[in-house]
C-alpha cells in the first residue's frame, strides 16, 4: 500500500486547490501519468503518480484545499489487483468527507501506523484549544522552533489570516494582537462573523441578506481571489502608504519607440511598448534612491536594502490578477526586458508560467493605462517598498516656452511605505524617473 | 433480566476498580454524573494497588536500603545488616496496601460513586448483570476497566508454581528461585528475591533479557544482574516443570539441548493477557479481538457507542498510568467534553536496580521504520551527584530530529530515572527542541543534570565531555 503525500511545490506554498482528479477511487494508475491538478497560490500545476497499481482512496473534492504533507491518495501497488477490490468502498467511504487533513486517519488505521503518524509539536493544552475549535491541528503553520504550534497560531488560523510559511506570522502582531474570533451573533463563518479585529471602531459586522432585496449569485472565494484579498488586506493595513503623481513628457521616447519597433518586426522583444524604458528608468531610480527597493521588518526592526533589482509585472491572466518577475532586471538592455515582458505575458496568458517566476520581486509596476485612466493609487504588493502605476499615455496641450504645444503625457503614480520612505525622496525620485522618460537621450546614457 | 433481582437504573457503570476504573468513577462523579463502580474484589485499587505497582515497590525500596547498607563499607558507613523479617515485611507491605485501598474507597465515597462487590457481566448492550443477576444495572454509558490477569503455562498448574501475584505475598525466602521470564516483572522480583537471598536463576525464551528496551538500556541491567543472579539463561525454552520431593526439576532447551534444572522453588512472569473472556461481551455488539483486546477510537469508545473501554483490555502498553490517562479521556467524552488520547508518549519505567526509563521513539523502533534521528548520550560517570551517591553505572540518551533538534524520544538507565522521565515526557508532549532542555536551568548537583547534559551531546555543544580527537 503506498500512501502519496502531496509534495513540497516550492516557493513557500504549502496548500493548493483539487482542480481535477484524473483518476477515480478502483482505477488502476499508471505511474507518471497525470493523477491530480491542484491550483497554488502561483500557478495551476499537474502532478503525476509516483506509482502504478490500484487507487484506493482519494483525498480532497474538487474545490477543496489540500495542504502539503498530508495524504492525497493511496495506491495499492502490491500488483495484486483481486485483493484490492473488497477495500475499495470502505475506504473510499472514510475517506470522502472533510475536512481534509482529518479524513485519511480512520480510514489508514489499517496501514502502518507510523508512516501517516505526521503530527505538528504542540503542548496539549493547544492540541486541546485546536480540538474545541473544530481544528486539525495539523494543519496549522507553526510559528514556533521546529514548527511548533502555539495557541496563537492556532487561533491566526481560525480566524482566517494565514500567513504565507515564508512570512510567519505577519499578520498577527500587527492587524490583530489575537484575533480570536468572538461571535456576537450566530453566523455560519468563522472570517467575517463579526469577528472583533482588536482595532478600536473597527468591526466586522456579517453581511446582510442581499437574497432578500433581490436575486444573487454566490462564488466561492478561491484560489487567486482569495490570494489577492490576502495580500491586499496585509498591504493596506499593515503599510502606511503614500501617493505620489507626475506627468513624464514621452513624445520623444514614443518616437524613439516607434521608429525602432517599425525596424524590429517578429524580432524578440521586437513588440516594443513604452513598459520595457518605463523599467529601465526605475531601476535607474532605485539605485539613486535604495529606500524604494527595500522592505521592512517589523519583528526586528529592521530595514533590508536588496542589491538586485527584480522587477515584477501586474497581469491581468485569465486566472486572475498575478505578478511575473523579471529577475536582474538591471542586468538587462531595454530590448532583453522587452523580450522578457514579451514571453512572461504569453506564459500568463496561456497558464504555463514557472512557479519560480512568481516570486522573488524588489518593486512592482502596474500599467492599466493600456486599457484607461488617468491615474490611480495602486496598493503596494506588500512586503515590497513601493509600486508604480502607469496611467493612459495621451497627447495633452501643454505650455512649452510660453506656448501651447500638443505633447504626449504619461501620467505615472508612485504608491510608497512611508514607514521606509519621506515625500521628498519620492519627490526626488519620481522627478528623476520623468526627467529619463522625457529625455530618451539621457536614459540610454544613464539608464 | 433474571427473575427476582435488584433492577437499578445507573447513569454510568464503570466496571473494575484499579487505577483505570476508580479514577474514571472519580472523574465522572466530579462531571456530575451517577456513577455505579462495580468491583470483583473485596479491596479497591485493582492488580496495581493490591499486587502489582505498590506492594513491588514496597520491597523493591527495602531490598535496595539492604543491599546499600551492605554496599557502603567503602564509603566509611558501619553497619550491621542482619537480613530480613519476613513477617514484619509482610505487615508493613500489607500497611501501605491497606492505606492507599482504604484511600481510594474515602475518595469514591467522598463523591457519591456507589461500589458494588461482585463479578459483572453483560446481558445485553444496555445490561449488566452483578454476581450473575443479584443486581440488574440497566445504563446509559458504561466504562470496561477489568485490566489483565498474569499468563500461565499450560504445565505447572495446581503444583504451586508462582506468579508475580504468590511471589509478592512473600510465602518464604527459598535457597534457589527458577524464574521463566525476563522481562521487567521477572526482573524486578528477580532483584527482590535475590536480596532476599533467594539462588536466582533466570530463563529468557528470546534472545536478551528486557526485549523492550533498546539494547544499550538493557545492557546495564544485565551487567548487575549478572552479579546478583546465580545464572541467566537466554534462548531458552522451559519445556517441562515437575515437581519433586524437594521442590521442582525444571527441563530447558536451549539451541537444540536439554538440561534439568532443579530448584526450590519456581515464578511464571510470562506477561499478562486481558480480561475479558468472562465479561459476557458475545452479549453485546463489542467487538473482542483474537488477542482479547477491545478495539477503541480515540475518545475510548468501542464499536458501540455507549460502550466504552480503558485500560489493559485496550491496545497499547499494560501500564497504570496509561489506564489513568484514558479512564480521564472517557469519562470527560461521557460528559460531552472533547477529550482526546492524543498523547504523544507513554513513559516505561522498570524498577530494577539501576532503574530503566524510556519515553517516545526508542532507537529500535528507529531504525525498524527508517526515521532519521541524532543522538546524545551522557554517561553518568561524568554527572558530580552520580559520584557523590556512588552509582556511576548508567546513562542518558536523547533522540532528536536531525533538522529541527525536536526530541523523538528518550532513554535512560541510572538512579532516580524513574523520576525524570516525567520532565522527558513532558518535552515530548510539549514539542520540545534540544535547546528547550539546555536552556532550562537543572538543579547542581543532580542526577537530573544529564538529561540538559544528553540535550547539549546531541546538540554538539557539551562541556562536561571530553571531545573526541578529529580524526587525522
Amino acid at each position: 500500500m503506498f500512501e502519496f503525500i502531496l509534495p513540497d511545490l516550492g516557493e513557500g506554498i504549502h496548500e493548493g486547490e483539487v482542480l481535477e482528479w484524473h483518476v477515480k477511487v478502483g482505477d488502476t494508475i499508471i505511474e507518471d501519468e497525470p493523477l491530480i491538478d491542484i491550483e497554488t497560490d502561483k500557478a495551476a500545476v499537474s502532478i503525476p503518480s509516483p506509482k502504478g497499481g490500484i487507487v484506493m482512496a482519494t483525498n480532497g473534492e474538487v474545490g477543496e484545499i489540500v495542504y502539503v504533507g498530508n495524504i492525497i491518495v493511496v495506491i495499492d501497488d502490491s500488483g495484486n489487483g483481486s485483493n484490492a477490490v473488497a477495500p475499495v468502498a470502505a475506504a473510499a467511504e472514510t475517506v470522502s468527507t472533510p475536512p481534509v487533513a482529518a479524513t485519511l486517519a480512520p480510514a489508514a488505521e489499517g496501514f502502518k501506523a507510523r508512516s501517516i503518524d505526521h503530527k505538528v509539536p504542540a503542548a496539549p493544552a493547544t492540541r486541546k484549544l485546536a480540538r474545541e475549535m473544530g481544528i486539525d491541528i495539523n494543519t496549522v503553520n507553526g510559528s514556533g522552533p521546529a514548527g511548533r504550534v502555539t495557541q496563537d497560531d492556532v487561533k491566526l488560523h481560525a480566524s482566517g489570516a494565514v500567513p504565507a510559511s515564508a512570512a510567519p506570522v505577519v499578520t498577527a502582531p500587527v492587524v490583530a494582537p489575537a484575533p480570536v474570533p468572538e461571535v456576537r451573533t450566530p453566523t455560519p463563518t468563522t472570517l467575517s462573523g463579526g469577528a472583533s479585529t482588536g482595532i478600536p471602531f473597527l468591526d466586522v459586522d456579517p453581511l446582510p441578506d442581499y437574497s432578500l432585496e433581490g436575486p444573487v449569485e454566490i462564488e466561492k472565494l478561491r484560489s487567486i481571489r482569495r490570494k489577492v484579498a490576502h495580500k491586499m488586506v496585509t498591504s493596506k493595513s499593515i503599510i502606511p502608504h503614500v501617493v505620489h503623481m507626475d506627468e513624464a513628457d514621452v513624445t520623444d521616447l514614443d518616437a524613439l519607440r516607434k521608429n525602432e519597433k517599425s525596424s524590429r518586426e517578429g524580432q524578440p522583444g521586437g513588440r516594443l511598448t513604452l513598459l520595457p524604458f518605463v523599467i529601465k528608468a526605475i531601476i535607474s531610480g532605485l539605485k539613486n534612491y535604495p529606500m524604494f527597493n527595500s522592505s521592512l521588518d517589523p519583528f526586528r526592526e529592521e530595514i533590508i536594502y536588496k542589491k538586485y533589482y527584480n522587477m515584477g509585472i501586474a497581469v491581468d491572466s485569465e486566472r486572475g490578477l498575478i505578478v511575473p518577475v523579471i529577475k536582474n532586471a538591471d542586468h538587462l538592455s531595454i530590448l532583453g526586458i522587452s523580450s522578457q515582458v514579451e514571453d512572461l505575458a504569453e506564459a500568463a496568458r496561456t497558464g504555463n508560467i514557472d512557479v519560480s517566476s512568481l516570486s522573488g520581486g524588489t518593486f512592482t509596476i502596474t500599467n492599466v493605462g493600456a486599457i484607461g485612466g488617468t491615474g490611480f493609487a495602486a496598493a503596494i504588493n506588500y512586503p515590497e517598498a513601493g509600486i508604480l502605476g502607469l496611467g493612459r499615455a495621451q497627447d495633452k496641450a501643454v505650455v512649452r516656452n510660453g506656448e501651447i504645444v500638443i505633447r504626449k503625457m504619461l501620467p505615472i503614480g508612485l504608491s510608497y511605505d512611508h514607514r521606509i520612505a519621506d515625500g521628498a525622496q519620492a519627490a526626488r525620485f519620481m522627478t528623476g524617473i520623468v526627467k529619463l522618460l522625457s529625455n530618451p537621450n539621457t536614459l540610454l546614457l544613464e539608464g | 433480566m433474571v427473575m427476582g433481582s435488584l433492577s437499578q437504573e445507573a447513569e454510568v457503570v464503570v466496571i473494575g476498580a484499579g487505577p483505570g476504573g476508580y479514577v474514571a468513577a472519580l472523574r465522572l462523579a466530579d462531571l456530575g454524573k451517577e456513577v455505579v463502580l462495580v468491583e470483583a474484589r473485596e479491596k479497591l485499587g485493582g492488580v496495581c494497588l493490591i499486587e502489582g505497582c505498590i506492594p513491588s515497590k514496597v520491597l523493591i525500596n527495602v531490598v535496595e536500603l539492604g543491599n546499600a547498607a551492605k554496599e557502603s563499607k567503602e564509603m566509611g558507613l558501619k553497619i550491621q545488616h542482619n537480613g530480613y523479617d519476613l513477617p514484619q515485611l509482610r505487615k508493613w507491605t500489607n500497611s501501605v496496601v491497606d492505606g492507599l485501598t482504604s484511600g481510594v474507597g474515602s475518595l469514591l465515597k467522598s463523591r457519591g460513586v456507589e461500589v458494588f462487590h461482585g463479578k459483572a457481566q453483560f446481558a445485553d448492550n444496555r445490561t449488566i448483570l452483578v454476581d450473575g443477576g443479584r443486581v440488574a444495572l440497566k445504563f446509559k454509558k458504561c466504562i470496561i476497566a477489568t485490566g489483565s490477569r498474569v499468563t500461565e503455562l499450560p504445565f505447572g498448574k495446581d503444583m504451586g508454581v508462582w506468579s508475580s501475584v504468590e511471589a509478592l505475598l512473600l510465602p518464604s525466602v527459598p535457597k534457589s528461585l527458577l524464574i521463566v521470564g525476563g522481562g521487567y516483572i521477572g526482573l524486578e522480583l528477580g532483584l527482590v528475591y535475590a536480596g532476599l537471598g533467594s539462588k536466582v536463576t533466570m530463563v529468557e525464551f528470546t534472545g536478551r533479557l528486557l526485549i523492550g528496551a533498546d539494547r544499550d538500556l538493557s545492557a546495564v541491567i544485565v551487567k548487575h544482574c549478572e552479579k546478583r543472579f546465580e545464572r541467566i539463561m537466554v534462548d531458552s525454552k522451559v519445556e517441562s516443570i515437575d515437581k519433586t520431593s524437594k521442590g521442582y526439576e525444571v527441563t530447558i532447551s536451549h539451541k537444540g539441548e536439554s538440561e534439568v534444572i532443579k530448584t526450590d522453588q519456581v515464578l511464571v512472569s510470562i506477561g499478562r493477557r486481558p480480561n475479558t473472556d468472562d465479561l459476557g461481551l458475545e452479549n453485546t455488539d463489542v467487538i473482542v479481538e483474537k488477542d482479547g483486546l477491545i478495539k477503541v477510537d480515540k475518545h475510548g469508545r468501542t464499536n458501540n457507542s455507549r460502550i466504552y473501554a480503558i485500560g489493559d483490555i485496550v491496545p497499547g502498553p499494560a501500564l497504570a498510568h496509561k489506564a489513568s490517562r484514558e479512564a480521564k479521556v472517557a469519562a470527560e467524552n461521557i460528559a460531552n467534553h472533547d477529550a482526546e488520547f492524543d498523547n504523544r508518549a507513554v513513559p516505561a519505567v522498570v524498577f530494577t536496580d539501576p532503574e530503566i526509563a524510556w519515553t517516545g521513539l526508542t532507537e529500535r523502533d528507529a531504525k525498524e521504520d527508517g526515521i532519521k534521528y541524532k543522538l546524545g548520550k551522557f554517561p553518568l560517570r561524568a554527572l558530580g551527584r552520580a559520584r557523590t551517591m556512588g552509582r556511576t553505572d548508567g546513562f542518558v540518551k536523547i533522540l532528536a530530529d536531525p533538522d529541527t533538534n525536536l526530541v523523538l524520544g528518550v532513554g535512560m538507565v541510572g538512579p532516580h530515572v524513574s523520576e525524570m522521565i516525567a520532565e522527558a515526557t513532558l518535552a515530548m508532549e510539549m514539542g520540545a527542541t534540544l535547546e528547550d532542555l539546555m536552556v532550562t536551568i537543572h538543579p547542581h548537583p543532580t542526577i537530573s543534570e544529564s538529561i540538559m547534559e544528553a540535550a547539549e551531546v546531541a546538540a554538539g555543544t557539551a562541556v562536561h565531555i571530553i571531545p573526541p580527537k578529529p580524526r587525522k
